[in-house]
């Protein structure tokens, strides 16, 4: 008790210390688990009482998740999505980059093209697929691009305020020491830009999944997007949630695996402000 | 001013410079400033606040090209200029070490930094980021990166404002040692006379807005006897020197 209490006043380091921040790094982890148990109870318990083929309970989604990876169609459709979103996304964040970090430096530029980034921005996602695949064919190119061309301005308008916000400072040290044009980018552009680039990144991975499996319901053959068409037409939904469930466990994986460690990384130097 | 033959590596002549407001009105901030620092030499630039010292400097740096007027930059030694600002201005996102060695020319980059930051008291402090040093320190380590470079000519812009004077006085006293150990060419920006007199070979003293210069004081005494004392008498025969000169604010 009453080193409990020393340790919650951070008299007491060390052992006790480390053992309560980790108890408090699993403590959100515990409630998120819990959270989620609970939901696939209240979906089951809803499944139950009213069985219907509309809504198939946890166990039955989850038998066909194991049937269609020992099949190979369910790991073949993920990857087929998930290169399409990594190609997308790629593509989106260099042009958006571009363009964006552009338009910042650049008012006259910024000022004629603002009403092209408007008018991209109110376009529907749908009316650039349906579009892109008459005008390019039922192609991949023309699939990717349009994913593409749908997330490129949210980019811009986020890049556009990261090179509006760059530190003259920075730039006028660099000049004065005439740093090679990599050094600048290197060590000055591209750390000002990484929150940035950080922010257009996360909303750009969610955007861009949610866009790719329309491209491939609309003009694709395989796919996750692809597979959910065709559980759609034999209205079986259990397909359609195995899917759906694999493809968002994916996602969030990388998120924990890839983007959280990477944005840590990055912004190692703020944490330990004095 | 200058004995003959002896080589002036930087000379300034500066026939005018003016600013333009958002109206469109110019206002006249230098008119011509004509002066020489010589080989090894530490000048001040000494002016009241707002005289265009800054103004000054940002030319000479060459990040304002849009005056009238010659400068001769310095055509011996390795060609480099380092400056060292009104702020610290290191990179937030790199350490220390590596703020320093970014702005090493090709040929210092495996250099080794360790004397030069014993002098400067940086020892062990390589690998902390700027955001986890006092702002004495961070100036401390501007000065370390723009002495590491070796520069032909050092420019410093009011190096010590905003500081307590207790830390002001220490960093003065370890940019004499620095300087002391690495003989360069440096001009210095100020408002603060005892730091002038402290610091400076010669200081050049310039009138209020329009800044040109109205008069050159030779700091005879040599730096370790420059006490409190010592400096109280410069001061007076500063200000005796000076009195009834036009424009001497």
């Amino acid at each position: 008790m009453n080193v409990d209490e020393d340790a919650r006043a951070g008299l007491v380091s060390g052992q006790p210390e480390r053992s309560r921040r980790r108890a408090a790094a699993l403590l959100p982890l515990a409630s998120t688990a819990a959270s989620l148990i609970g939901l696939l109870l209240v979906w089951s318990l809803v499944a139950g009482l009213w069985p219907s083929r509309a809504l198939p309970p946890p166990m039955a989604v989850w038998r066909v998740i194991l049937a269609e990876l020992m099949s190979g169609d369910l790991l073949y459709h993920l990857m087929m999505t998930l290169w399409r979103v990594a190609a997308a996304y790629v593509i989106a964040m260099v042009v958006g980059t571009m363009i964006g970090v552009l338009l910042g430096r650049r008012q006259r530029l910024n000022s004629f093209f603002d009403p092209w980034l408007v008018l991209f921005l109110n376009i529907p996602a749908l009316v650039i697929i349906v579009l892109a695949y008459i005008w390019f064919g039922l192609t991949e190119a023309a699939a990717i691009g349009a994913v593409a061309v749908n997330k490129i301005p949210n980019v811009v308008v986020t890049m556009r305020e990261g090179a509006r916000a760059l530190d003259e400072r920075f730039m006028e040290m660099a000049q004065v020491y005439r740093l090679t044009k990599l050094d600048r980018v290197r060590h000055i552009l591209v750390p000002q830009l990484q929150p940035y680039f950080a922010a257009a990144s996360r909303s750009g991975v969610a955007l861009i999944w949610k866009i790719v499996l329309v491209v491939e319901l609309l003009g694709r053959s395989n796919g996750v997007g692809f597979q959910i068409y065709l559980y759609f037409q034999i209205f079986e939904v259990a397909g359609i949630l195995a899917y759906t469930l694999a493809f968002v466990a994916i996602m969030l994986m990388i998120e924990l695996v890839v983007v959280q460690p990477v944005e840590q990384h990055a912004s190692r130097w703020r944490r330990r402000a004095a | 001013m200058q004995a003959a033959g002896v080589a002036a590596p930087l000379k300034v002549d500066i026939r005018e410079k003016r600013f333009r407001s958002t109206e469109g009105v110019g206002v006249l901030a230098l008119r011509d400033l004509s002066f020489e620092v010589g080989t090894g030499e530490f000048a001040c630039l000494l002016g009241p606040s707002g005289c265009g010292k800054t103004t000054t400097l940002r030319i000479l740096l060459g990040l304002d090209r849009d005056y009238s007027g010659n400068i001769r930059m310095p055509v011996e030694g390795s060609h480099r200029i380092a400056a060292v600002f009104q702020e610290p201005v290191l990179l937030p996102w790199r350490t220390v070490e590596q703020n320093i060695r970014l702005t090493l020319p090709p040929s210092l980059k495996q250099v080794v930094l360790d004397e030069l930051l014993e002098i400067l008291g940086l020892s062990g402090l390589q690998t902390l980021y700027p955001s986890e040093l006092s702002l004495g320190l961070a100036r401390r380590v501007a000065l370390a990166r723009a002495f590491a470079t070796e520069p032909s000519i050092l420019f410093l812009d009011e190096p010590f404002v905003s500081l307590d004077e207790a830390t002001a006085d220490r960093l003065r006293r370890l940019l004499v040692r620095v300087w002391s150990a690495r003989p360069t060419t440096a001009l210095m920006v100020t408002h603060n006379l005892r730091e002038a007199l402290f610091l400076a070979d010669r200081i050049i003293v310039l009138s209020s807005r329009p800044a040109k210069v109205i008069g050159v004081f030779n700091v005879d005494v040599p730096r370790p006897e420059r006490d409190a004392d010592q400096l109280d008498r410069l001061v007076l025969a500063f200000k005796q020197h000076f009195a009834g000169v036009e424009g001497f604010a």
